[in-house]
């Protein structure tokens, strides 16, 4: 699973935002996306339900097209680089109910897009089994999905997003439904692969908490628009009460991990703030620009 | 109980050696891999619902094709199609949307009746179209059945692999090129023949026995897909070949024994996988 030999220079952006906007059914989701985020970074897309950041996540992939602006991702318009992309959606854990072994799933990653007759050559079956290894799950190789907890099919999916060299890792809610244990191995494979074979990677996540020791910055969705921050910026009440809609105290520790936790009066509602997209562009629009 | 006898026949092999039995026995060769191939497939796609109601959409097909005097299969497949590809051009979730298929399969299968009362010759025929009649498939039949087991083959042969990763995660293979749509349009229509080829054994009511159940029995003992398929396609063809022997031994329907085979595999393949977990 080595790095595959990069095209897009190492100091290029890896995702570029352009006044990207996204409607559906008629309705704006969110607009004024103009931020860029760096290769080699590990960033959260965090927001409250509803507001848009499985759609965001798919308009990067040219899934859902956008409704204004551009997105550039790996040096491409959305969705021309997705072979280079691991995606792993929100409904796999949950919804599989497959009799494929692990390994035949991590295999597909490989060989799913090929037509034609194909016959599954050792040197797949090794990288497979790397992938499997890479994330601790190679005993389970030959189990059934429908036999895997959660937890364990949360990492065949991975293994199966990384088969393919990706340069950049997509994941939506991947430590939702998870017990602790399973959440930690799964933070434990995303830091592993960040740190030993420097890939990008994007977390949509609605509690960022186990995910803080790893990130270096984060998309916030808030009042209708995209902004992108470093680690430093994200963490800060204000903005998180702002976000969530709810209190939110920032807590560092004394190893240095910092913590989002509800704060004491944790009863009390903050009222959230619900403007028009529109009229919010315009009060957030100079945040964004001066970047 | 009298009148009825469940007596063995000491002449059945005099039967198995009719004309019309070595069709049977083709037809169920026939058969058997359409169905072992492509049941898998639906159940991986979470479709089996979709597919049993093709069968009740072929209905009125049938017995329309019936009052109009032209081959039953034609009018069935044309129907079957018809349905498979509005359910196909809907998508994947559409053939999971079990209310709108259970709506329209109940209204399919009224239509069927009422088209079969407004001739006797149709009306003869509803029967055989329900419960199947594997003993009076003809040559032409056959040929036709296994053109499109040939069909099936070469079609499967280029999207397997694109067509089982879109089963497995529909969004992942569309984010890595697969063309999802076609790849539902191209199964549903595939399906659409496999019922028209299989409602001839068993009919349209127990078709679900003969396409889903020998794929869930295989799914149990195999894992490989491959595997899977050609298990799949064996306890097919032992329940129709087995049908087939035992109705002409005892006095019961091919129909009958070929779905109860099955259905028997499938149980003991529940029973011994329930023990084998408890230990």
């Amino acid at each position: 699973m080595r790095q595959r030999n990069a095209q897009p220079e190492q100091d290029a952006p890896c995702v570029i935002f352009r006044e990207a906007a996204i409607r559906r059914g008629g309705r704006i989701i969110w607009r004024d996306g103009d931020f860029e985020i760096p290769m080699g970074s590990v960033t959260a897309i965090v927001g409250t339900n509803g507001t848009g950041k499985t759609s965001m996540m798919k308009a990067e992939l040219g899934l859902l097209p956008l409704d204004h602006g551009s997105i550039q991702v790996l040096g491409q318009p959305a969705g021309a680089a997705n072979q280079r992309i691991g995606y792993v959606p929100q409904s796999y854990t949950s919804d599989i109910d497959s009799n494929l072994t692990a390994e035949q799933s991590v295999l597909l990653g490989l060989t799913g897009t090929m037509f034609g007759i194909h016959i599954v050559s050792r040197a797949e079956r090794a990288k497979a089994r790397q992938a499997l290894e890479f994330v601790g799950i190679a005993d389970r190789a030959a189990y059934r999905l429908s036999e895997l907890s959660g937890g364990q099919r949360q990492r065949v999916a991975i293994a199966q997003a990384l088969v393919s060299d990706p340069l950049l890792l997509m994941l939506d809610e991947p430590l939702a439904n998870l017990d602790m244990a399973s959440q930690r191995s799964v933070v434990d494979v995303l830091a592993k692969l960040n740190r030993e074979m420097g890939m990008t990677i994007q977390v949509v996540a609605h509690d960022i908490n186990m995910l803080l020791p790893i990130l270096t910055g984060a998309v916030y969705l808030l009042d209708g628009h995209p902004h992108y921050a470093a680690l430093d910026k994200v963490l800060d009440s204000d903005l998180l009460t702002h976000l969530y809609g709810t209190s939110v105290r920032v807590v560092t520790t004394p190893q240095g991990d910092m913590f989002v936790t509800p704060g004491n009066g944790s009863g009390e509602a903050v009222p959230q703030h619900t403007h028009d997209a529109a009229e919010l562009a315009m009060m957030h629009h100079h945040e964004g620009g001066s970047r | 109980m009298n009148g009825i006898s469940f007596a063995f026949d000491p002449n059945w092999l005099t039967t198995l050696s009719a004309p019309f039995m070595a069709n049977a026995f083709l037809a169920g060769l026939a058969i058997s891999l359409a169905a072992g191939v492509m049941g898998y497939f639906t159940i991986a796609r979470h479709s089996t619902f979709a597919a049993h109601a093709l069968a009740h959409i072929g209905l009125p097909g049938a017995t329309g094709a019936a009052l109009l005097g032209l081959p039953v299969s034609a009018g069935l497949g044309i129907f079957a199609l018809g349905g498979a590809l509005v359910i196909g051009a809907l998508g994947k979730r559409a053939s999971q949307r079990e209310i709108a298929t259970g709506t329209v399969l109940a209204f399919a299968t009224g239509l069927g009746l009422f088209f079969s009362r407004l001739s006797s010759s149709a009306s003869q025929q509803m029967q055989s179209i329900l419960f199947g009649s594997i003993l009076t498939i003809s040559t032409g039949q056959i040929i036709g059945f296994l053109l499109f087991d040939a069909i099936l083959l070469a079609v499967l042969a280029v999207i397997y692999r694109p067509l089982l990763f879109s089963s497995l995660d529909e969004q992942v293979a569309q984010a890595k090129g697969v063309p999802i749509g076609a790849m539902n349009i191209v199964f549903m229509a595939i399906m659409a023949g496999v019922i028209t080829i299989a409602v001839p054994a068993v009919g349209t009511l127990l078709i679900f026995a003969l396409v889903i159940t020998p794929a869930a029995t295989a799914n149990i003992l195999a894992a490989s897909p491959f595997r899977a398929m050609v298990l799949a396609t064996l306890l097919c063809l032992v329940a129709i070949w087995g049908g087939l022997v035992l109705s002409a031994m005892f006095p019961a329907p091919p129909s009958f024994i070929i779905v109860a085979l099955s259905t028997a595999f499938w149980a003991i393949a529940r029973g011994v996988e329930a023990l084998r977990k408890r230990r």
